[in-house]
């Protein structure tokens, strides 16, 4: 466990990317993104150090991490009933007081005055989002959890699900170490989204990495993470500028604050608002910006989440590297010829000369 | 062309019914253009592009002499491997083609070796052979000015005599005609000398691009090819001279919307030496320049600028009111250059290997290196030869009216050229016999008829391709000329079926969407008719529509692909432009309310 930080909690603004084994992907993103001047809700992260002390105070003897390394990934049935109690487990231990009052005390300093503002939390794994192993979407997420009580059972539900049954056949599946399976979860501000999706970097369809694909739909963006949601699709070309394809959906349903502000919950959108785009031309081009300016700064074509809160104002909720057309090898396209002619002779019916 | 499949949505040639009314309409053109049973096999589309409307007899030369040339350089000259020339047939009037395609292996192989010898050399150098067409072509335009129509006198001229000459003046009647026609063919031969390995060029570069960016839209990519200097913007730009001119000596008042050029000339004439200076101005400005037409050189009636003062004229006033409010009418040259600098500059960067970047740099260079041929020999041979040729023609017509035969000069357009040769003769005859021409009586009736089946052909809907739907279309030269491809036809396939009658899709030519009222013209010689702020909807766009494009808001058209004309302009003002929508002038109203997307290649009809 070299690397990891002693501390129970990082706050984004002193993340970078190299702190990834201590805090997961997404909080080593979130942070790193906070640090190049991209607007990030703020939060912080509980890190794999109170994950490691929780999961030790609970099971001193480390009989979890040796029952899952002993499992066989196609035997389901056997990895469901393991995980179930394992689950049952970490939900109900109660927080090792030191993780316990760091986490309150960044909590507390979050919300500042507002003790019940909405906050997200998200699991951040440390074998989560890296380029090779896409483990999106399959640990927990928690949205609009108001209250710190709230707060740490959302994160005990994050820990569990890094012991859910698809989480624990793919990590066998990727014969991924168990002693090195972790979690960070990251806390952090709620964006009250007005609209909230996607983008790539390259087009996720034709793999072209000239253009940034948006998709968008209505509210929260848990509506189109979970497929709920046909959402609107903007090709936007990153030299041009131009929106060379706009595909505005039958948004049928939006994920919005539930009513008691504890989660959030599907509605129905009216007809009128169904068939408007969720995003106007100037919004679309603000993404652009962001999206080109996250991947300038990382060098490598990315997966983004973003928001656009009622506020006003952009948000980056997360980004990834993309990782299909990426994991493709290269090939070239044409290569050079003696005569520049000579690609002509062969368009039109000849043959390329020696 | 590909090969083709037996179902067909597209009516076959048999199957297309004559226009009631029109009896005869064959008798107007020569026997090989029409259509005879075999043709049924094969897939025809209608070539709206450049004959958008029913031809007078003598204008299918237009289709006649174009269609032996270009096949004689795919087919003969540079042998193109796989693709031989285009057959064309007339159906109720409208001009159908085909393209011939080579599909045998070994015949490939064999034509690949000629190829292969000889279109190097257009290549290799390119900008010392376009120099000598250049000097060619300002010869040929020399030629057919120089081109005396024979008076036939009394007595023939004296010098006949005392040069014993020993020729009678009679005999250069035919052979004046002959010239005429025949520099008219050597005008169309030069213009398919560079045209086709041309379009090659192009063709190249955007089949890279769409593989290496494949949602890269093609105006992007013809914005990387386009030059600046391109002689279409020239008549145009004169014209903003002559503003400007008008404005600095003072002269702005006599610009107002709607005044004749008969009145703006012959106020000017009065208004002393200022006046004199911009008449001057206009002189220079007329050769050549004035020498286009509201057409592309295919009808007799697409009269130049130089023809009918009244089209450059229309476009003062407003020009003059924008001089003087201060704007700077040039085109931003230096701006469009730096930001096309850019977009290559960001393409070729995101490209991810070295060969690819490499073959990037030769397919653009190349493209660069045809594209002022590509574009400036429209107005050498379809606009300044043209204007010319047809005012040759016309000046055989005027013969042919002082000899009595037609009743009209004009009425030697609804005769073909073999025909004009009989009616010369005729007279040549008579001039030698000493009697009388009997060409009244023989042709005035027929031109008269041919008037009525013009008129009726003129109401015919033609259907934009007949014959077996093709797979695909896969010639270089169909697909870069007239913008079809497979998914044009599988557009107008939907939109015989109707799919949904208030939208078009065509290409998205120029970015953005707007609304306004539409105006159709079908008849370039309409272009007056356009009021600031309509969206203008035609059959095909042209350099001599350019003053338009000030006033219009966006631009429809039923044919051309990204690099046409309307395409290109388009994207310099920065208009929204939707091409090759094949049906726009006969489904969208002058006065409807319309939405032109020009991201998407789609048109809205909102009423």
């Amino acid at each position: 466990m070299t690397n990891r930080m002693n501390t129970h909690v990082e706050w984004f603004e002193k993340i970078r990317l190299a702190a990834r084994p201590s805090v997961g992907g997404k909080g080593a993103s979130l942070g790193e993104l906070t640090y190049a001047g991209i607007r990030v809700p703020p939060g912080f992260v509980v890190t794999t150090s109170a994950f490691e002390a929780s999961l030790a105070a609970l099971d001193a003897q480390g009989t979890i991490r040796r029952a899952i390394a002993g499992l066989d990934g196609k035997d389901l049935a056997g990895i469901g009933d393991v995980t179930r109690e394992i689950r049952e487990r970490i939900e109900r231990a109660p927080l090792p007081a030191p993780v316990h009052s760091a986490i309150a005390a960044a909590h507390a300093k979050l919300c500042g005055a507002n003790r019940s503002a909405p906050l997200a939390v998200r699991s951040s794994a440390t074998s989560e989002d890296s380029a090779d192993a896409s483990f999106a979407g399959l640990q927990e997420t928690l949205l609009w959890m108001c209250g710190a009580d709230a707060v740490l059972a959302a994160l005990r539900s994050c820990w569990a699900s890094l012991y859910s049954v698809e989480s624990v056949s793919y990590r066998l599946r990727l014969g991924l170490d168990e002693a090195e399976v972790a979690m960070g979860v990251v806390i952090q501000r709620m964006v009250d989204s007005r609209s909230s999706g996607v983008m790539f970097t390259r087009s996720p369809t034709t793999g072209d990495p000239s253009v940034i694909a948006i998709e968008g739909s209505w509210g929260l963006g848990s509506a189109i993470v979970s497929g709920e949601v046909t959402p609107d699709k903007f090709v936007v070309s990153k030299v041009t500028g131009e929106i060379v394809k706009r595909d505005v959906a039958a948004k049928t349903v939006e994920h919005l604050p539930a009513a008691d502000s504890r989660g959030v919950s599907a509605n129905e959108i009216p007809a009128e608002r169904q068939a408007a785009p969720c995003l106007s031309d100037d919004e679309v081009r603000g993404l652009v910006d962001l999206a080109k300016r996250v991947e300038r700064h990382y060098g490598t074509a990315q997966d983004i989440e973003w928001a656009i809160g009622r506020d006003g104002h952009t948000y980056l909720l997360q980004s990834r590297p993309e990782t299909v057309w990426s994991a493709r090898e290269v090939k070239p396209v044409a290569a050079p010829q003696r005569n520049p002619f000579d690609h002509v002779l062969a368009a039109l019916g000849g043959k390329l000369r020696p | 062309m590909a090969k083709t499949v037996s179902k067909h949505t597209f009516p076959l040639p048999s199957e297309i019914k004559p226009v009631p009314g029109t009896e005869g309409w064959e008798e107007m053109y020569p026997y090989f253009t029409r259509v005879r049973p075999e043709d049924d096999k094969r897939f025809w589309f209608y070539n709206s592009m450049h004959f958008p409307e029913p031809m007078p007899a003598f204008d299918s030369v237009t289709a006649e002499v174009p269609y032996t040339a270009m096949g004689a350089y795919t087919t003969r000259v540079f042998a193109f491997p796989t693709a031989l020339g285009i057959d064309y047939r007339i159906i109720n009037g409208h001009v159908y083609i085909t393209a011939n395609a080579v599909t045998d292996p070994k015949e490939i192989e064999r034509r690949q070796k000629v190829f292969q010898e000889r279109a190097p050399h257009y290549f290799q150098n390119w900008n010392k052979l376009y120099e000598g067409w250049k000097v060619r072509m300002r010869s040929l335009i020399a030629e057919i000015g120089a081109i005396k129509v024979p008076e036939l006198g009394d007595f023939d001229d004296i010098s006949v005599v005392t040069g014993a000459r020993g020729i009678a003046t009679n005999h250069f009647v035919r052979e004046a005609f002959h010239r005429t026609i025949e520099s008219f063919s050597k005008m169309w031969h030069h213009h398919f000398e560079f045209l086709m390995l041309g379009y090659g060029a192009y063709l190249v570069f955007f089949q890279f691009c769409k593989k290496a960016f494949p949602e890269i839209p093609d105006q992007t990519v013809a914005r990387m090819v386009a030059g600046l200097d391109v002689l279409m913007f020239r008549p145009d730009d004169e014209l903003k001279r002559l503003a400007r001119l008008a404005v600095e000596l003072k002269l702005d008042g006599n610009f107002v919307e709607g005044a004749s050029p008969e009145k703006i000339l012959a106020s000017m004439r009065q208004l002393g030496e200022p006046g004199a200076r911009w008449l001057k101005a206009l002189e220079e400005a007329r050769h050549p320049w004035f020498n286009v037409t509201t057409g592309d050189g295919f009808y007799h009636h697409h009269r130049s600028w130089n023809d009918d003062l009244a089209m450059p004229f229309s476009a003062l006033p407003r020009y003059v009111r924008l001089v003087k409010e201060g704007y700077a009418l040039d085109r931003p040259t230096e701006t469009i250059r730096t930001e096309r600098a850019r977009i290559i500059a960001e393409y070729r960067a995101l490209l991810r290997t070295d060969e690819d970047r490499g073959a990037f740099d030769q397919m653009l260079g190349l493209c660069h290196l045809v594209f002022p041929y590509v574009e400036d020999h429209k107005f050498y041979c379809e606009q300044w030869f043209t204007t010319l040729f047809f005012n040759k023609v016309r000046e055989f017509g005027a013969f042919l009216k002082r000899w009595g035969v037609l009743a009209d000069g004009e009425d030697i357009f609804h005769l073909q050229h073999f025909e004009v040769d009989q009616a010369l003769i005729d007279v040549m005859i008579a001039w030698a016999a000493g009697s009388q021409p009997v060409g009244a009586a023989h042709w005035q009736p027929i031109v008269k008829r041919r008037k009525e089946i013009l008129e009726k052909l003129k109401g015919w809907q033609a259907p934009p391709a007949i014959g077996p739907m093709p797979d695909s279309i896969e010639d270089p030269a169909v697909q870069m000329l007239w913008g079809i491809t497979s998914e044009t036809l599988d557009t107008w396939s939907r939109a015989a079926d109707a799919v949904n009658p208030k939208e078009l899709r065509g290409y998205a030519a120029s970015a953005g969407v707007v609304e306004g009222i539409a105006r159709v013209l079908t008849s370039p010689n309409d272009i007056g008719q356009v009021r600031e702020g309509d969206i203008l909807i035609c059959p095909v766009t042209n350099p001599s529509w350019a003053p338009v494009f000030g006033k219009i808001r966006a631009a429809v058209s039923d044919i051309g692909g990204t690099m046409s004309h309307a395409a290109i302009v388009a994207r310099e003002y920065g208009m929204p432009a939707v091409v090759g929508t094949g049906q726009a002038t006969k489904r969208i109203r002058t006065g409807q309310r319309v939405r032109v997307d020009g991201d998407r290649g789609l048109v809205t009809i909102l009423d």
